[in-house]
């Protein structure tokens, strides 16, 4: 009998698909020496190597986040041995990873490392009196026998936390010398962010299981975990949404660049058309609709996570379709540009096919221009994604994401005292994760854009 | 140029007609009209016949494209396409699902919306130019850098932050404004000063640091290089100089979003409780009306051609040697 | 000299700053910086409100939603009305000299008693008040010669007044019957879309007929609906109004304690249908004239409503009877006075709960809300303190002096069960049996604790407290789901539950043959995430059912519901009267989507004959014991059944700030604004006190941005003074 049930949810293989291709990509790119000089140039800078692996890591918990899984029901009498039953709750290997962070349930809101509920309760006292006061939290703190001291529990358990991550970090960062030879990179610079980011989740894992790092929101759920949850969310959008554009944006911009005549006027027409309707409309009409078929077609759908996962698709989906434009047009002016230059001329003297003059000649000088878009692309769409369900067209609620996060954690600023760790929470990983990739995306665009390159 | 600018105006009627059928499929598949109508007419005591009639009333009982049933031109006008989505071409846009006059509706709330962009805008710019001329005064040095982190910072922090922290602050704990609200005339400032800041400060990130590459690479050009060595103050060589030649890209950038000014802003309007056209947009897709979107994501398109060709325009008043044919 | 210079610079720059720093304390001293509201007319006395969503209809025959009575109900009057304070609800007579005369006829119009078997119709007899005047309004202006000023024969020649604030001339006149038979002629209109038209139509005589002539009308001018007769509604003289139902209809009288039946002069529709009118929005549905105690003087659907004083308003005294509560606080201080109390209302449009309920905690709204209580439940806890025997304000809020208003709607909120579905419906007794174990763990009480902060009572039948066929105490528990213990109802166990699982067939939430889990879908339209969300799931976990969420708008949900496409799914029914037939008819088998063609209010798709045949005998009958007898067995059968489950009927909780008073909630009627008084000294003393502006980040920002631009001068004019020198040359070009 099978323990478990590998859930595959669309978004998951994309996200899976997109990682693989891209290695491979970067693989191939190893031979041609200027694009390893680029990116040479991109990992020379501090900045470039600490953000590269800071992304690195929101991407890799993405990735474990990524892998879905249902439990197993156990047997009850009369059920028929063969058949196995699983629970209706989607968990993904992150949540294993994260162990009972997910599961240990407050009744309601609790601040940071507290042990106590934020709010007050009734309560009977020794004598049976019922009185009001803050009842002591079901999960923070319950491996303390006392419960006073448990300040120095916090910094005991931070030191086991960090060393515990510590460790992980020297295995990483041996595994990264033994694979490294280059000695001009900084390296040692990688090391320690690495190290940092090691102690941090360590810290995070050990100590989130044992108390709420980040408190807890309305209904008892752990901030931390949801937090951490909202990572997938935040980093699929920023991926898959220019990805799964990208096909027909370099097939159309190519095609009108190369072709020109009526095939120009055809693609010019399509992406002026989709460009001047105002944006966020055309994304909250689509949703609309798509969330109707949704609902019309309940089969489709086993368990509630997938009809989640189809919205995200279709929000990357047009979320593509509203920055697909923009692509297109850099890609049909390059491609005008090269199909002028000699060389592509003199291949269509020799009867040289288009397609291969496409794929040989034009395709390989626009894949900067392709790359530096999805690089720069990426931290808006993490911001647009907030702002959509704020305005309730983005994911689906029982999505966890940043943006539910603060739409929920809004109307908490109006009690007394203020609830903020909720907004903190969620603005602390969507800070880190925009501000590394804009750093990045600035160095990528530094390296790869030939505008740049020239000045230097 | 009044020839470029009338062709230009005549190309843009294909592209409006594909905006047109783009929403109009997009808003037919998700409700048919009978459900709109049984939105729109309540929650109790609702029969059938109500629905019919309110169908018919909206001129929703159409086929969609094609009328099989009517003779000549009629097979094509009497459908919903061309009453509902082509008569926007008029600028005739009838009512809203909830039987209001939607013309009229836009053009009362343009107004706040308008007080609340253009001061937005223009202090926008001004303190962007500002802060990023400041900053290239300063290029090279450790103040530079600084800066440059400091507007990479604030652009990675979500526009809902500004916002909410800013509301929070000013309004609730400090008092200093009222928290949301609207007056026409004089009082408006009253409830404009902290969206405007707001936005202006939420801004700053993006905005200067643009302009700072922009001027960057007109600092050290040889015209500006000549005009340092006769002496011109750096302020005068930045003003004189820089500014005025770094003017074809901003204009690229900044005109074309003038028009969309009137479409206001959905998040602004939308926490600060402004009546303008973004929360009317908000609201809208809330209770999926669809007459309202429709004319909203037209007008939208409409302004958005008007500012590619201002954008033309701006080129030849910018730049002499740009000509328009 | 050339260090003169910038030093005068920066103490201009200073003395400025300390300019403006000393301008803003001193503003500080006067008035609160963040007043949102406009400012008074002297003497005046202004209520300031708030509504949340936008209103879609003014006019009283169309609107049909708790918000617009907000409105509606101050600006129009009906013949009856609800007394203001006595409690149980009880109608008095409003437009109407006296309660309505009652007749009973036979179908040839004869009298014969009431419990006749000839009974065909009863005939209302309204007797009106004399006097009565409408507010002023262009429709009603008239020239010297008594012809109406605002006709206009095209749309160009009416622009000549764009907004309806644009007529320089107003009029009024007496109200007469006729301006009631013309409303119930505008009520039976097709073209009005009146929400009651085929409620009604079974009732008022003639009414369909009526409307099916008036459609064969041409429609393109106005259509004088006085020409064409109404039968069962007659105005006999200018004071006398009768209306003619089909068969015995007690409750009628509180139907004409509603909106629908407020009178309009014809005039009105005359003015409204002039040509290019409603293209600018001029219609009845925004500008309403009615003879109540305000009027609408400005309707913008964007910001806000502002209502003033009906110059016109009779004498209409506060009353002096009340409950024996309201002699003790105070409610009867003003009995005799003069109402309205205030002469002007602005109603803010709040969108947001938020911003609203800070505005209220400063002072700038008077209540926490008119048409909700807008108390969020994260600001509950800000609110209330939970004491032993129930809610108490809190310290912050007694401090401010704030007061409290309960409200108990008869209005029920439940789950129900779609008893056509094969799963949960149907009515053997293992169905039966699922039915009540899902009931049982479905705790209502630690919902109302947990998510509406106990503002709620659960609900032990489908009748709510204060309406006749309620039981308290023991006798009205619902024995399937409570036992009486400690003189407090108490909800059965889990294992219970768990048992009568097992007995319908799913032992551990598991099917008996299969194996295979009971998963139960609920349909909604809140989203399937969130703490509600979460707690109701584990709710079913605790008996091993799985409990799924089916999400969808809300358009599409009703159009599930009329189907029959749901399983499980949440409904309210907020009451039109406070009468038991109003609820117990939610479950006749004629009330169906399939039965009636239409969104039936029966949406559990509940059918049983004896419940059909005892609600049929009881509806028509006066309160009385037998009539109780037959409520009680029509409550058990539901309760057997049990077709809803986790019933509750809300308690709702208003704040006032300590300067209103006046503000006793009735559960139905919303004419109260009128009632209401104001103490505007202390209102403007507290606003004052509340509202000092902090101004010390105003000033940090300032000085932070002058150390900011200070050392920059100061570099730039390093830099200026700079002498080229090679190294710094090149550094220059290395840029």
């Amino acid at each position: 009998m099978d323990m478990i049930k590998p859930v595959i949810l669309w978004t998951d293989i994309l996200i899976w698909l997109l990682v693989i291709s891209l290695s491979a990509f970067l693989f191939t790119l190893r031979k041609n020496p200027e694009s390893r000089a680029q990116w040479r140039q991109v990992f020379s800078s501090k900045l470039g190597m600490v953000t590269f692996i800071i992304i690195l890591s929101y991407i890799a918990l993405a990735l474990i986040d990524s892998l879905h899984f249902r439990k197993a029901l156990s047997h009850t009498e009369g059920q028929d041995i063969e058949t196995v039953y699983y629970s209706n709750t989607v968990n993904s290997a992150l949540d294993a990873l994260l162990g009972e962070m997910g599961e240990l349930k407050e009744r309601s809101y609790s601040s940071p490392f507290s042990l106590k509920s934020f709010t007050k309760e009734n309560m009977t006292d020794e004598n049976g009196q019922p009185y009001r006061g803050y009842p002591e939290l079901e999960h923070a703190g319950s491996h303390l026998d006392n419960k006073t001291g448990h300040i120095n529990d916090i910094l005991l358990q931070s030191l086991i936390g960090i060393g515990k991550g510590l460790i992980v970090g020297l295995f990483l960062c041996a595994l990264l010398k033994a694979f490294t030879r280059s000695s001009d990179l900084p390296w040692r610079t990688a090391m320690i962010t690495l190290l940092i980011v090691c102690a941090l989740l360590g810290w995070m894992l050990h100590v989130g299981n044992l108390y709420h790092v980040l408190g807890t929101d309305r209904a008892g759920n752990d901030t931390l975990y949801d937090s951490i949850k909202g990572i997938r969310t935040g980093v699929l959008i920023g991926t898959l949404a220019t990805l799964i554009m990208m096909p027909i944006a370099i097939t159309l911009g190519i095609c009108s660049g190369y072709f020109k005549g009526w095939v120009d006027d055809v693609v010019q027409y399509i992406y002026t058309t989709l460009s001047s309707i105002p944006g966020i409309l055309l994304i909250a009409a689509a949703i609309l609709q798509f969330q109707v078929f949704i609902d019309l077609n309940p089969n489709f759908f086993e368990v509630g996570l997938e009809k989640a996962d189809a919205r995200f698709l279709g929000l990357c989906f047009i979320l593509g379709i509203t920055s697909w434009a923009g692509l297109c047009r850099l890609l049909r002016a390059e491609t005008l540009k090269i199909s002028q230059l000699p060389y592509v001329q003199a291949a269509h003297a020799f009867g040289v096919s288009h397609l291969r003059i496409i794929r040989r000649h034009i395709l390989p000088n626009v894949m900067h221009i392709i790359l530096i878009t999805f690089v720069l692309d990426f931290s808006g769409l993490v911001l647009a994604e907030a702002v959509l369900s704020y305005i309730g067209v983005g994911v689906d609620s029982a999505m966890p994401s940043w943006g539910n996060m603060i739409n929920l954690a809004r109307s908490e600023l109006s009690q007394e005292p203020v609830v903020w760790w909720n907004l903190i929470g969620a603005f602390f990983f969507m800070f880190t994760l925009v501000l590394s990739a804009n750093l990045f995306s600035d160095l990528v665009n530094d390296a790869f854009n030939p505008k740049n390159r020239q000045e230097r | 140029m009044f020839a470029y600018i009338i062709r230009r105006l005549f190309y843009a009627i294909p592209i409006l007609v594909g905006v047109n059928l783009i929403t109009f499929f997009l808003f037919f598949v998700v409700n048919s009209p009978a459900d709109v109508a049984r939105a729109h007419l309540g929650e109790k005591y609702v029969t059938q016949e109500a629905i019919d009639n309110w169908v018919a009333e909206k001129g929703y009982n159409r086929p969609l494209m094609f009328n099989a049933q009517a003779s000549g031109t009629e097979m094509v006008t009497d459908t919903i396409f061309f009453q509902k989505s082509l008569r926007l071409f008029t600028f005739n846009f009838g009512p809203a699902d909830d039987g209001r006059d939607i013309a009229s509706d836009v053009l009362t709330r343009m107004g706040p919306s308008l007080a609340l962009a253009v001061p937005s805008f223009i202090i926008g710019i001004w303190v962007n130019i500002c802060v990023a001329l400041l900053v290239v005064m300063f290029r090279g040095t450790r103040l530079d850098k600084a800066a440059v982190a400091l507007f990479v910072s604030l652009m990675s922090i979500s526009g809902l932050f500004y916002i909410i922290g800013g509301q929070y602050l000013v309004s609730t704990v400090w008092r200093l404004v009222p928290i949301s609200g609207f007056e026409p005339g004089w009082m408006a400032w009253k409830f404009l000063i902290l969206p405007v800041v707001i936005g202006v400060v939420a801004g700053i990130g993006l905005g200067a640091r643009w302009y700072r590459t922009l001027f960057l690479e007109a600092a050290d050009q040889d015209f500006a290089r000549t005009a340092r060595a006769k002496g011109v103050s750096e302020l005068g060589v930045l003003f004189k100089h820089v500014l005025p030649n770094a003017m074809l890209p901003i204009l690229t950038g900044v005109v074309v979003v003038i028009p969309a000014l009137f479409m206001g802003s959905l998040l602004m309007e939308a926490f600060f409780g402004i009546p303008g056209l973004g929360s009317y947009m908000l609201d809208a897709i809330r209770a999926q009306d669809f007459a309202i979107v429709r004319t909203m994501v037209f007008v939208g398109s409409v302004l958005y051609i008007i500012g590619l060709i201002l954008t033309d325009i701006s080129y030849t008043l910018a730049d002499p040697r740009v000509r328009l044919n | 000299m050339d260090n003169a210079m910038p030093r005068f610079g920066t103490r201009r720059f200073l003395s400025k700053t300390l300019l403006l720093t000393s301008l803003l304390i001193l503003g500080a001293c006067s008035e609160p910086w963040n007043d949102p509201n406009p400012p008074e007319k002297p003497g005046e006395t202004v209520y300031y409100g708030s509504y949340s969503s936008r209103l879609q209809h003014l006019d009283p025959a169309r609107s049909y939603s708790a918000e617009e009575t907000v409105f509606i109900d101050q600006i129009y009057e009906a013949p009856f009305r609800y007394h203001f304070l006595k409690r149980p609800y009880v109608l008095e007579p409003s437009l109407a000299e006296a309660m309505p005369e009652v007749t009973y006829l036979d179908k040839d119009q004869q009298p014969v008693p009431m419990d006749s078997d000839k009974l065909a119709y009863s005939l209302y007899t309204i007797h009106l008040k004399q006097g009565v005047k409408y507010q002023p309004h262009p429709a009603l202006a008239n020239d010297e010669w008594g012809n109406a000023l605002y006709l206009f024969n095209s749309p160009e020649q009416s622009l000549q007044y764009p907004t309806l604030y644009d007529f320089p001339e107003n009029g009024t006149r007496e109200m007469v019957a006729g301006d009631f038979v013309y409303q119930i002629k505008r009520l039976s209109d097709p073209q009005n879309k009146s929400p009651l038209l085929g409620f009604l139509s079974n009732y008022i005589v003639g009414m369909s007929e009526f409307g099916e002539q008036v459609m064969e009308r041409p429609r393109d001018q106005w259509l004088d609906l006085r020409k064409t007769p109404l039968e069962g509604v007659k105005a006999v003289d200018d004071y006398t109004l009768t209306i003619r139902i089909k068969g015995l209809y007690p409750q009628f009288s509180y139907w004409m304690a509603m909106h629908f039946f407020s009178p309009i002069p014809w005039e009105t529709d005359r003015f409204y249908n002039n040509p290019g009118f409603a293209d600018r929005n001029l219609t009845l549905d925004w500008f309403p004239i009615g003879t109540g105690a305000f009027m609408m003087t400005r309707n913008d659907p964007n910001r806000g409503i502002t209502l003033e004083r009906n110059p016109n308003y009779r004498f209409d005294p506060f009353p002096s009877e009340g409950e024996l509560a309201d002699l003790t606080n105070g409610n009867l201080n003003d009995a005799g006075q003069a109402m309205p109390f205030i002469d002007r209302a602005t109603f803010r449009l709040e969108k947001e709960s938020l911003p609203q309920w800070s505005k209220f905690m400063q002072g700038w709204y008077d209540r926490s809300g008119d048409d909700t209580h807008n108390i969020s439940s994260s600001n509950f806890d800000r609110a209330f303190v939970v004491s032993g025997d129930g809610l108490e304000l809190s310290q912050e809020m007694q401090d401010k002096g704030i007061t409290v208003s309960t409200e108990v709607k008869p209005s029920i909120y439940y789950y129900g069960f779609n008893m056509k579905d094969p799963v949960v419906g149907g009515y053997t007794e293992d169905k039966r049996k699922l039915r009540r174990a899902i009931s049982l763990i479905m705790n209502t009480e630690e919902f109302l604790e947990i998510f509406a902060n106990g503002r709620g009572e659960t609900a032990m039948g489908p009748i709510p407290p204060g309406i006749t066929g309620y039981v308290e105490g023991e006798a009205g528990i619902n024995p399937y789901l409570y036992d009486w213990v400690n003189g407090k109802p108490k909800r059965k166990s889990i294992e219970v539950a768990k048992r009568l699982l097992a007995e319908a067939g799913y032992p551990n939430g598991r099917d008996k043959k299969t194996g295979k889990p009971l998963i139960i879908y609920l349909d909604t339209t809140g989203g399937s995430a969130g703490p509600i969300a979460d707690w109701r799931r584990r709710q079913f976990e605790k008996i091993g059912v799985q409990l799924e969420y089916r999400t969808s708008d809300y358009i599409r949900f009703k159009q599930k519901m009329r189907a029959g496409n749901t399983q499980l799914f949440g409904w309210g029914w907020l009451a039109d009267y406070p009468d038991p037939e109003n609820f117990l008819f939610l479950l006749t088998s004629s009330q169906t989507s399939e039965s009636c063609q239409c969104d039936g209010s029966n949406t559990a798709n509940y059918q049983n004959p004896e419940y059909d045949r005892l609600f049929d005998q009881m509806k028509t009958m006066e309160n009385s014991p037998e009539r109780e007898a037959i409520l009680a067995r029509m409550v058990e059968i539901v309760r057997r059944d049990n077709p809803w489950m986790g019933g509750y009927h809300v308690k709702e909780y208003y704040l006032n700030n300590s300067w209103v008073t006046n503000t006793k909630r009735h559960g139905i009627a919303r004419d109260t604004l009128k009632y209401l008084k104001l103490d505007k000294e202390t209102r403007s003393g507290k606003q004052r006190e509340w509202n000092t502006p902090v101004i010390w980040p105003l000033l940090a920002t300032f000085a932070a941005l002058t150390l900011l631009i200070w050392p920059a001068v100061r570099a730039y004019r390093r830099r200026q003074t700079l002498r080229v020198s090679p190294a710094i040359e090149q550094s220059g070009r290395s840029n």
